[in-house]
């Protein structure tokens, strides 16, 4: 085997080295997530509750509710990407076990990409409780939807959110003390600006034009359009996506690249905040 | 050992085995830091944790590195782990830069520190497979490999299913020595791995050391205050003291040169000060960690 197959295998094993050490604390701390999931469920009725309240007619309050259930599920699920990303810093630095993880030989890509997989699958097993418990409690149907679209449309989106994730992930590095917190903003800004609860078009115009860069901004409207009204995956949202994550990537890694180096040149590696 | 991770065992029959395994030259690192006692908004000052260090080690050689605390032996190790990025000199580990060759130096060094770091709530095994994979090994590797490794060290095999936050101190230093060998370092980088052991885990932890250097192709620097561990365990034996390395040399020579019987005695001829009298500022206390 030549020298760059073993490093290709070994690369590889480390990716899934990643994806299992979070299978293992996903299986440690289940009642956490238990709670948390919980927590989403009820947070999620409290947003889609206010369509009973607006005194439509049956057929327009089951679309609302809908629309509100679509934005509510795919905050959670950039959430848990954004969290996951955020973690890959803080939680290490959290345990200990941070330097041992930045000193072997695993190569950043690999090592951000693994734990940004991890957060896709997880996330999307969580979106989907989430999405059938809710529209079960409240009795939402959605005769049209087209789910197949919907969950292509967000697999591709995912790509992207990895990407921004990658950049928000350093921000721990960064500042020790109040990174994981800036990327709780972040990912509400990208929300608030890509339509979460409504048009993109409400909002004003230089709004607008930041949510055109958010990833966010093509899930939510695919994703509404999917499910509301099976519409299939539509061109128009995916090539955004495409050249979004064709740069997101890259640049999330040269952003942590820099954050890494500062971290290592100040000695913030270790330390918790 | 018998397994050797697969990402190391390639690079390690590559080495230049005429280089030396640790070769250190003029190496400085400089934190920034606010004096305590100049109260919240006082400015930061330079503090230099490594002051033109210069020393080598040959291949297969122990060597000890003795100082108190803050005075620059993590700073040091962090340095050869890639960890830190230094301000000045150089360092080469069997050849390689280990600033600019950090893939490889990655490659051929582990190292244990004073806390033993493992996600609590996973088990000893599962902390060992993680790190593990890292460098390449599979699990139809890591499920012999890891209850090995494990008896190697002394940690009873059948415990290794246990969360580490139920495992005592002195059994969780032993999982972390175990994590650096089933990597199969060529650089053994042991930062205090005693520190905070009852005196049986230490001496056990002691003759594991022992072990790994006659049975293992290994290099060990050893970061320690314990002035008898330093002599037991090392071939030649360095002081640091406020970043600078004042000598490194075999512990005969060392009481020789200074005319004394102890090396407590040897650290008073060269520094003029107690050994026990030191402050107790930690290396991290000089980073810049707050910034």
């Amino acid at each position: 085997m030549s020298e760059y197959a073993i490093e290709m295998r070994n690369q590889l094993v480390g990716l899934f080295g990643i994806v299992e050490r979070n299978m293992y604390l996903t299986k440690r701390y289940f009642l956490w997530d238990l709670a948390f999931m919980f927590w989403t469920i009820a947070n999620t009725l409290t947003i889609v509750f206010i369509a009973r309240a607006a005194n439509l007619p049956p057929a327009k309050e089951n679309t609302l509710a809908t629309l509100l259930l679509v934005g509510a599920t795919i905050w959670a699920f950039l959430g848990i990407i954004f969290e996951f990303m955020t973690e890959t810093v803080a939680w290490e630095r959290w345990e200990g076990t941070i330097e041992y993880t930045f000193m072997a030989p695993l190569s950043r890509l690999v090592h951000l990409f693994g734990q940004g997989a991890y957060a896709v699958l997880y996330g999307l097993i969580r979106a989907a409780i989430l999405f059938v418990a809710v529209a079960a409690f409240l009795g939402i149907h959605t005769p049209n939807a087209n789910y197949g679209a919907a969950l292509a449309l967000l697999a591709i989106a995912s790509v992207s959110f990895i990407g921004v994730g990658i950049m928000t992930s350093v921000l721990p590095l960064i500042s020790p003390e109040k990174g994981a917190q800036l990327g709780f903003v972040a990912q509400g800004l990208m929300l608030v600006v890509s339509g979460v609860y409504y048009p993109v078009s409400v909002m004003p115009e230089w709004m607008q034009w930041i949510a055109k860069i958010s990833p966010a901004t093509y899930a939510l409207r695919g994703d509404r359009n999917s499910i509301v009204y099976g519409t299939g995956l539509q061109w128009a949202d995916v090539w955004p996506l495409l050249i979004i994550a064709v740069l997101a990537t890259p640049i999330g890694l040269a952003v942590f690249r820099v954050g890494e180096r500062h971290a290592k040149k100040h000695g913030k590696l270790k330390r918790s905040g | 050992m018998s397994t050797l991770a697969p990402s190391t065992i390639d690079l390690a029959s590559r080495l230049d085995r005429d280089a030396p395994a640790v070769e250190v030259r003029d190496l400085r690192k400089t934190f920034r830091r606010r004096d305590r006692k100049a109260g919240r908004f006082a400015r930061k000052r330079p503090w230099p944790a490594l002051d033109d260090v210069t020393f080598t080690m040959a291949r297969g050689e122990c060597v000890a590195i003795l100082g108190q605390n803050g005075s620059g032996k993590s700073t040091l190790v962090r340095l050869l782990s890639t960890l830190l990025i230094n301000d000045g000199g150089e360092a080469r580990i069997f050849g390689h830069d280990a600033f600019k060759e950090t893939a490889t130096i990655r490659r051929l060094v582990n190292r244990v520190s004073v806390e033993a770091s493992f996600f609590k709530k996973m088990s000893a095994s599962e902390n060992l497979s993680y790190a593990a994979r890292f460098y390449g090994m599979r699990p139809s590797q890591t499920r012999t490999a890891i209850p090995e490794i494990l008896s190697e060290v002394g940690f009873p095999p059948e415990r290794r299913n246990e969360s580490m936050e139920n495992l005592s101190r002195g059994m969780q230093q032993k999982v972390a020595l175990a994590r650096a060998l089933l990597t199969s370092p060529v650089l053994l980088l042991l930062d205090e791995p005693t520190t905070g052991l009852d005196p049986r885990s230490k001496l056990e932890v002691q003759e594991f050391i022992r072990k790994v250097r006659s049975e293992h192709d290994a290099t060990i620097l050893l970061c320690t205050h314990d002035m008898a561990e330093a002599e037991a365990l090392a071939d030649r034996i360095g002081l640091l003291d406020r970043g600078k390395l004042l000598f490194l040399e075999p512990v005969s020579d060392v009481k020789r040169r200074f005319g004394v019987e102890t090396l407590e005695q040897a650290f008073f001829a060269a520094t003029g000060r107690e050994f026990e009298n030191e402050g107790q500022d930690d290396d991290d206390e000089y980073r810049e960690v707050f910034a």
